[in-house]
């Protein structure tokens, strides 16, 4: 074990990873000579060479249409999209094809394409370095995706997606990228697509959420000890979902609060709540609630706060329902 | 404007010259030929299966015949093809069943193949979006070490996407051995080209990406072959990518569904069709005595053959599976897969 911070943790995955299996390679905007924007692939050009991680032009539908041939050349791409924004440019070939063309196939071919981008806001940055993008890759057959919180599930997911023989989309929450610290297990370090974690245990209602919202919840946790017992469920892997996980803390509390930052209507916490409704609806003491961004573009950085769910909103919403 | 149209002096011609082309002898050009007359039969009889409701809808590609098989046959058996939906059947090029093809227009997953079986990708169908597949296998080959190239098929009108600029730029800066190849007709369903670019030539693209463009009739099956086998040459030699204009004209409806005397010029479609490529061919085949009334008439009933045993054997195919329904979008489905679904 050594203690690292969450980008860090990518970075070690990927060295890893490289160094594991040789058809791994990695290509994106600035991965090579800068070693990517926020340093994720920092040291992969010197140590597996120009071959394996790759500058590319800046052509987001380019980089993941070609992984799709590199793919039917027998190797395992990596692309990195810059910003979780930069990725909508990449959206037509992930749609119409990456999805797709194992289906198309009749199942004879493999794309286990990897994407991984850092996403979400918090970061003072300008326009469209800030949105969560979850909902568009998680709709899309054929896809998975998972989001990690802290920098073990960052290796360990990311490890995962690159061995999974199905394309997958790593979200990385650049806001915590340098404010979690924990203990990442050295070497290889596989965290398995499709379980979700328990943060924090507790009682009396059940906070679910992933990414930058998990340490927001943990904190709302804490804040709320004494008046509510909080349970955080880190979702993780929002597809394969880790439906058990989901049911079973809400069928220990009877209450669940879904936070997410991405817009409201439509966003994964709608589908969260629907498989509540489902499948919960005799477990549950009360209605369950949403704490989310607004169905705006994410905003100026100056009222960024004002956008992104809070400590506040959170505490909100769970006295809203403790009341109810 | 600028107006590209067949029988400018500047393309590229070998048949109306009649030239000889090195190393294609009376063999090679009567497998060109053979393939000529499949992809036909494949086109005309589809055409009628159409209209006898056993195929679906289906783009015609009457006329394109010569730009398919004279690139095809200057590719090796490893390189890799890249069709648009206007070369559905170009595998048939590579002993793929024309019931395999059949399926496809059928709606019948039955026609859905294994691209590493014949090293043809799956057909696509959104414009141009392939382009960048072509160029990452072609470049994913070259940094194995392999020596396969790939060709990538569109239409003029894909020219104007963004993904087969990101796909060409992409190709062109790795120096995959790819080549670009475009079947311009002059028309992408009822946008002529005038209305698609101001460039005067398509091939005067290939100068912003650093790599030869060429142009040639695509109506000439060895001006094709011809131009094909130098870019090909050029690809193995690890000089990159080159991008070909093959210049024709539509002379028949976009798809099935299309009714084109709404905006073509219909007095050059018949003099189009009465210049189509493979009578073209024929007649120069005739003139060096390499194809007589007889063989003629041998290859095309082996084709009329092999189209009625392709649509017999794919009528015989059973439905589909329902199950197939869940099927080959994952290795490793998500558990909630079939959720909603009645056993």
């Amino acid at each position: 074990m050594t203690e690292k911070l969450l980008v860090e943790a990518v970075n070690d995955a990927l060295h890893v990873e490289l160094a594991r299996d040789e058809s791994v390679m990695v290509l994106g905007e600035d991965v090579g000579r800068a070693g990517g924007v926020f340093r994720a692939t920092a040291g992969l050009l010197d140590r597996f060479g120009e071959n394996r991680c790759v500058d590319t032009p800046l052509a987001e539908a380019g980089i993941l249409g070609a992984a799709v041939g590199l793919c039917m050349a027998g190797w395992r791409p990596v692309c990195e999209m810059q910003y979780d924004a930069f990725s909508y440019p990449c959206l037509d070939q992930l749609i119409t094809h990456v999805g797709r063309y194992r289906w198309r196939t009749g199942g004879t071919m493999e794309f286990p394409i990897t994407v991984r981008m850092p996403y979400g806001g918090g970061v003072r940055a300008p326009e469209l370095h800030d949105d969560s993008p979850e909902t568009y890759y998680v709709h899309t057959p054929g896809i998975k995706v998972a989001i990690p919180s802290t920098p073990a599930d960052a290796k360990g997911l990311l490890a995962a997606a690159i061995r999974d023989p199905d394309p997958v989309v790593i979200l990385e929450p650049k806001v915590i990228y340098r404010t979690e610290r924990g203990e990442v297990p050295d070497g290889e370090h596989v965290v398995p697509l499709g379980k979700a974690r328990i943060a924090r245990e507790g009682t009396d209602v059940t906070l679910v959420a992933y990414g930058a919202m998990v340490p927001m919840c943990l904190r709302t946790a804490e804040a709320l000890q004494g008046e509510a017992s909080c349970e955080v469920l880190d979702v993780r892997s929002l597809r394969p979902l880790d439906e058990e996980a989901l049911l079973a803390s809400a069928g220990k509390t009877g209450r669940v609060v879904i936070v997410q930052e991405a817009p409201r209507t439509v966003g994964f916490g709608a589908e969260l709540a629907a498989i509540l409704a489902e499948k919960a609806i005799l477990d549950l003491r009360g209605p369950v609630l949403r704490v989310t961004g607004f169905d705006v573009p994410y905003p100026y950085w100056k009222i960024e706060d004002m956008y992104m769910p809070s400590v506040e909103r959170i505490s909100h919403a769970v006295r809203r329902l403790i009341e109810f | 404007m600028a107006q590209v149209a067949h029988g400018e002096p500047e393309l590229r011609r070998v048949i109306d010259e009649d030239r000889e082309l090195d190393g294609v002898g009376e063999q090679e050009l009567l497998d060109l030929y053979r393939s000529m007359v499949l992809l036909r039969t494949y086109d005309e009889r589809s055409l009628v299966y159409h209209r006898q409701g056993r195929i679906g809808t289906y783009a015609i590609f009457w006329n394109h015949e010569a730009m398919q098989a004279g690139s095809v046959h200057a590719l090796a058996r490893e390189d890799w093809i890249f069709p648009s939906y206007r070369e559905s059947a170009i595998g048939l090029l590579r002993g793929m069943p024309p019931a395999t093809v059949l399926h496809w227009w059928r709606g019948h997953p039955a026609g859905w193949w294994n691209p590493s079986e014949y090293n043809v990708a799956s057909i696509c169908v959104p414009i141009a979006t392939h382009v960048p597949h072509a160029a990452g296998l072609a470049w994913g080959k070259k940094l194995k070490g392999e020596a396969a190239c790939a060709i990538v098929y569109f239409g003029d009108g894909a020219t104007s996407e963004g993904a087969f600029h990101e796909g060409a730029n992409f190709a062109a800066v790795m120096q995959a051995p790819l080549i670009l190849f475009c079947n311009n007709n002059q028309w992408a369903i009822s946008t002529p080209l005038s209305a698609q670019t101001r460039a005067e030539t398509l091939a005067d693209k290939a100068v912003g990406y650093g790599m030869p463009g060429t142009r040639v009739d695509g109506g000439d099956v060895l001006a094709v072959y011809e131009a094909t086998r130098e870019a090909v040459e050029r690809a193995r030699a690890g000089e990159g990518p080159s991008f070909i204009e093959a210049v024709t004209y539509r002379a028949a409806p976009h798809a099935t569904a299309d009714d084109p005397r709404a905006y073509i010029d219909l007095e050059r479609v018949e003099q189009e069709k009465k210049n189509e490529c493979l009578g073209r061919y024929e007649r120069y085949l005739r003139r060096l005595g390499v194809l007589g009334d007889e063989l003629e008439a041998e290859i095309k009933s082996e084709a009329a053959d092999a189209m009625r045993a392709g649509i017999t054997a794919a009528e015989a195919e059973p439905d589909p599976d329902p199950e197939l329904l869940f099927e080959n979008a994952y290795v490793i489905p998500p558990p909630n897969l079939r959720e909603g679904w009645i056993d």
